[in-house]
């Protein structure tokens, strides 16, 4: 099946849909977008359903060959877009017509961009999805000559994310916490300096976890091993704490603090290395009813 | 006695033990099963730990209450339940004991070679745990006469079908990956294949035997040497 061409790969574009849900007993994680929200938002536009496969680039840097006329968008990273050197608006649905030239320069606020097209990419998935995990050798990044194999497609007007909805993401974000798991475990100051202190965000920050650069806190004895989810704050022995993201262990052992508000994780992987965070306590209650309605409303097509 | 908490907003934990024992592995295994059963369509994940089992949901069809009060019945008939001695699946892996670290470790326990192979060989292990990696099956438990803490620095890159022990613990790496255990052996078979569905042959409870071979039966076998 033909679709779009790859010129220029970018230094790390994988597809991803919603995950691979099911495995984790397996030690399998269950990788998906690192941003969530972006990736939502660009299969909206398409009317994709939810978890639909698209392109996440690291930082952009992706020249591609439509073979096919389709529909796309771009969500995320703040990044030039062009077809054919013609500027195009971000987060909007967008005609690409055979033989024309995408263009998706590097990131000037953010870290990662989606590229959506109509009906999604085309790709053979492994245990369920077509999510790419580097670490477990699931896929791989693109590479310049592959094919991003789609279906020809056609809108008849553009559409565009509505602006309340596009973070900024050169601010300071303020992170939402839900505090639980081992916290109790954590003397009081410690829970505090937690949240009291500006901290940083690590460059060894990857796709399994942002690693957080501050004062350091005193952790609890360590834990048996369980099972851990995606937002989950670990506490290691060196006190610096590390946030699961998409391509976590399905096990650890580190003492937890609690957890991200799960729609908080897009906005933290959209820092760069050295950003400020910020951090605030949110209940669960809270949490689960904000997480409810976005699924409504992402999940309903 | 059993302690059900939020593990964030989409999650619930189940923590059955104050500390693993020889049985718990087994009857987490049972009480997993069951929930799928019951209620797998709630769920995403089921992650058994060494004490716990944590349970990924669907926010959008069901919340911890709900959870909590669909477990609860099933918790009790779990808790009354007498231990089951048997059960889990047995497999036999061959396994060429030629290790990097077989003299090593025969050295640092005073023993011979021969020795460590034959107290490695002797013992039916019991996955207590899968995780670290795709498809890595903590095996238990290694006869305290071969218990060494793990090796100071770590290799880098551990190559894919190692048997490695450390603690009380032996386990063989299903990828290439960075590791920490001594290393002792080689299994001929993959152990964990995408292509296969399940990927990992290895599920918690099961029980391992390994056989030794020798070079022309890892060969047989499908390894490469």
């Amino acid at each position: 099946m033909s679709g779009l061409r790859v010129l220029k790969p970018g230094p790390q574009s994988i597809l991803q849909d919603a995950g691979r849900r099911g495995w984790q007993h397996l030690g399998v994680s269950p990788a998906g977008p690192l941003d969530g929200h972006a990736a939502a938002w660009a299969n909206r536009l398409l009317d994709n359903p939810w978890g639909t496969p698209l392109l996440e680039m690291a930082l952009g840097g992706v020249e591609l060959l439509a073979e096919v006329d389709t529909w796309f968008a771009l969500c995320g990273a703040q990044v030039s877009l062009s077809v054919d050197a013609q500027p195009q608006p971000l987060s909007t649905r967008l005609p690409l017509r055979k033989d024309q030239r995408l263009n998706v320069g590097f990131a000037r606020s953010g870290q990662y961009a989606y590229l959506a097209v109509a009906g999604g990419f085309v790709a053979t998935p492994v245990l369920g999805s077509v999510s790419v995990q580097l670490r477990e050798g699931i896929g791989r990044a693109l590479q310049a000559g592959d094919d991003l194999a789609c279906r020809p497609a056609s809108f008849n007007h553009v559409a565009s994310v509505p602006w309340p909805y596009l973070p900024d993401y050169r601010r300071t974000p303020l992170l939402r916490v839900i505090t639980g798991g081992d916290a109790v475990s954590f003397s009081e100051d410690q829970v505090q300096g937690f949240f009291a202190q500006l901290w940083q965000l690590s460059p060894q920050t990857d796709r399994m976890g942002a690693r957080l650069l501050g004062e350091p806190l005193t952790p609890p004895a360590r834990q048996w091993s369980l099972g851990v989810t995606r937002g989950a704050i670990q506490v290691p022995p060196d006190g610096q704490p590390i946030i699961l993201q998409a391509d976590h262990q399905a096990m650890g052992g580190y003492p937890l603090l609690g957890w991200l508000h799960p729609l908080d994780q897009s906005r933290l992987a959209q820092c760069p290395a050295h950003h400020p965070l910020r951090f605030t306590a949110v209940s669960i209650s809270d949490a689960q009813a904000e997480l409810r309605e976005f699924y409504r409303f992402f999940r309903r097509i | 006695m059993i302690r059900l908490e939020p593990a964030g907003a989409e999650a619930l934990l189940l923590v059955l033990a104050q500390q693993p024992d020889a049985q718990l592995p087994l009857r987490i295994a049972v009480l997993a099963e069951r929930i799928r059963g019951e209620m797998g369509e709630l769920l995403t994940d089921l992650v058994p730990g060494w004490t716990s089992l944590l349970l990924h949901y669907d926010l959008l069809r069901t919340n911890h209450h709900e959870l909590a009060e669909r477990l609860t019945p099933l918790l009790e008939g779990w808790l009354s339940e007498p231990s089951v001695a048997h059960g889990g699946r047995l497999h036999e892996i061959p396994i060429l004991y030629s290790g990097e670290d077989l003299d090593e470790v025969a050295r640092l326990c005073r023993l011979s070679p021969g020795q460590v192979i034959e107290l490695h060989a002797a013992i039916e292990y019991r996955v207590g745990a899968i995780g670290f990696a795709p498809g890595f099956a903590y095996l238990g438990e290694l006869d305290p006469r071969l218990a060494l803490p793990r090796r100071a620095t770590p290799r880098t890159a551990v190559p894919a079908g190692s048997l490695a022990i450390a603690e009380r613990q032996t386990a063989i790496y299903p990828q290439c990956s960075p590791g920490g255990w001594h290393l002792i052996g080689r299994c001929p078979w993959r152990l964990f294949d995408l292509e296969r569905t399940p990927p990992s042959p290895l599920v918690l409870a099961d029980r391992v035997r390994f056989r030794p071979i020798d070079e022309r039966d890892f060969i047989a076998e499908g390894g490469l040497l």
